[in-house]
């Protein structure tokens, strides 16, 4: 395969991507009008967002190139995340007077 | 063996393999960039537990355009800034330039579009702690978040006409272009969970 080509087939998938985010995002502006209550839409929103992060993190930044900086990023990431739950946990306690207030 | 090949084979024993065959510039990166997953994951959640705890939050948003605009600027910056890698790793540096140029050029309108609509909220009344349509976090809450996203635009814009001018200068290289675009690409992937949470969340219905 030859450079130009090589190019042209990564612009495509560049912009195969870019319109994919465009029509995610489009998506998540028409939950925002459907009638369901506000959790159901958050997770819908989540949802479409977390799908839209996957594909700029594998195509735009690259990661779907180097698997070991991927696995690195995720677990390093969804690690730290999930210990700042003990955190979260206290604010909400803080903020709502649960568990200990009742 | 001469001499030469010796020196030569006795740094290359002493050469570490660069991380994941990243090298260390681009790791800085993507270290810098969980970092600020954190802080923004932090705000994000905290902003979330302020809003479910106070059944009186604001719903002040009734138009969504201005919210779209930002949104389709943004993501189409991201492209823009993909075009400028690709042709900075091709040699062409008038093309680099032109297309790095370009995605400061939609950063700078997503921020005066941003500012825009904070005048207009100011305008109706929205200050940090009070606001005309219920609790009074929610100024704080939403002035922070966008503020910090707000932020981290402008110092890209400014990154990416210092390195942009740079890189055309022959001071900095296609790879350094690649860094900042992984910046310029977090800034966007932090939008994505803006918009809903803290924007589509409160749409006025």
């Amino acid at each position: 395969m030859t450079t130009e080509t090589q190019k042209s087939g990564g612009m495509k998938k560049d912009l195969v991507v870019y319109l994919c985010l465009l029509a995610l995002a489009a998506i998540q502006f028409v939950i925002a009008y459907q009638s369901i209550d506000a959790s159901q839409m958050l997770v819908r929103m989540l949802i479409v967002a977390i799908v839209e992060a996957a594909l700029a993190l594998l195509f735009f930044m690259h990661l779907a190139e180097n698997r070991g900086l991927l696995w690195f990023v995720v677990v390093f990431t969804v690690s730290v995340l999930l210990t700042m739950q003990y955190g979260w946990t206290d604010a909400f306690r803080l903020s709502a007077g649960a568990p200990w207030a009742k | 063996m001469s001499q030469a090949g010796m020196t030569a084979g006795g740094h290359a024993g002493l050469m570490e393999r660069p991380m994941f065959s990243v090298p260390a510039k681009k790791m800085a990166m993507w270290l810098f960039i969980i970092a600020d997953t954190m802080t923004f994951a932090a705000c994000l959640v905290a902003y979330g537990f302020i809003r479910n705890a106070n059944p009186n939050w604001p719903r002040p948003f009734h138009s969504i355009t201005n919210l779209a605009l930002m949104t389709f600027i943004l993501l189409t910056s991201s492209l823009t800034m993909l075009m400028g890698v690709r042709a900075a790793k091709a040699g062409d540096k008038s093309g680099a330039l032109r297309w790095t140029l370009a995605t400061a050029a939609l950063g700078i309108m997503f921020a005066l579009l941003h500012l825009r609509e904070w005048m207009t909220l100011i305008h109706e009344g929205m200050r940090l702690f009070k606001n005309p349509w219920g609790t009074g976090q929610f100024g704080a809450a939403f002035y922070s978040i966008t503020g910090l996203h707000l932020t981290h635009v402008t110092g890209g814009v400014i990154a990416l006409v210092a390195v942009g001018l740079r890189y055309k200068a022959g001071r900095y290289n296609a790879d350094d272009l690649e860094i900042l675009g992984l910046y310029w690409h977090f800034v966007d992937l932090v939008w994505m969970f803006v918009v809903p949470l803290v924007y589509l969340l409160n749409l006025a219905h």
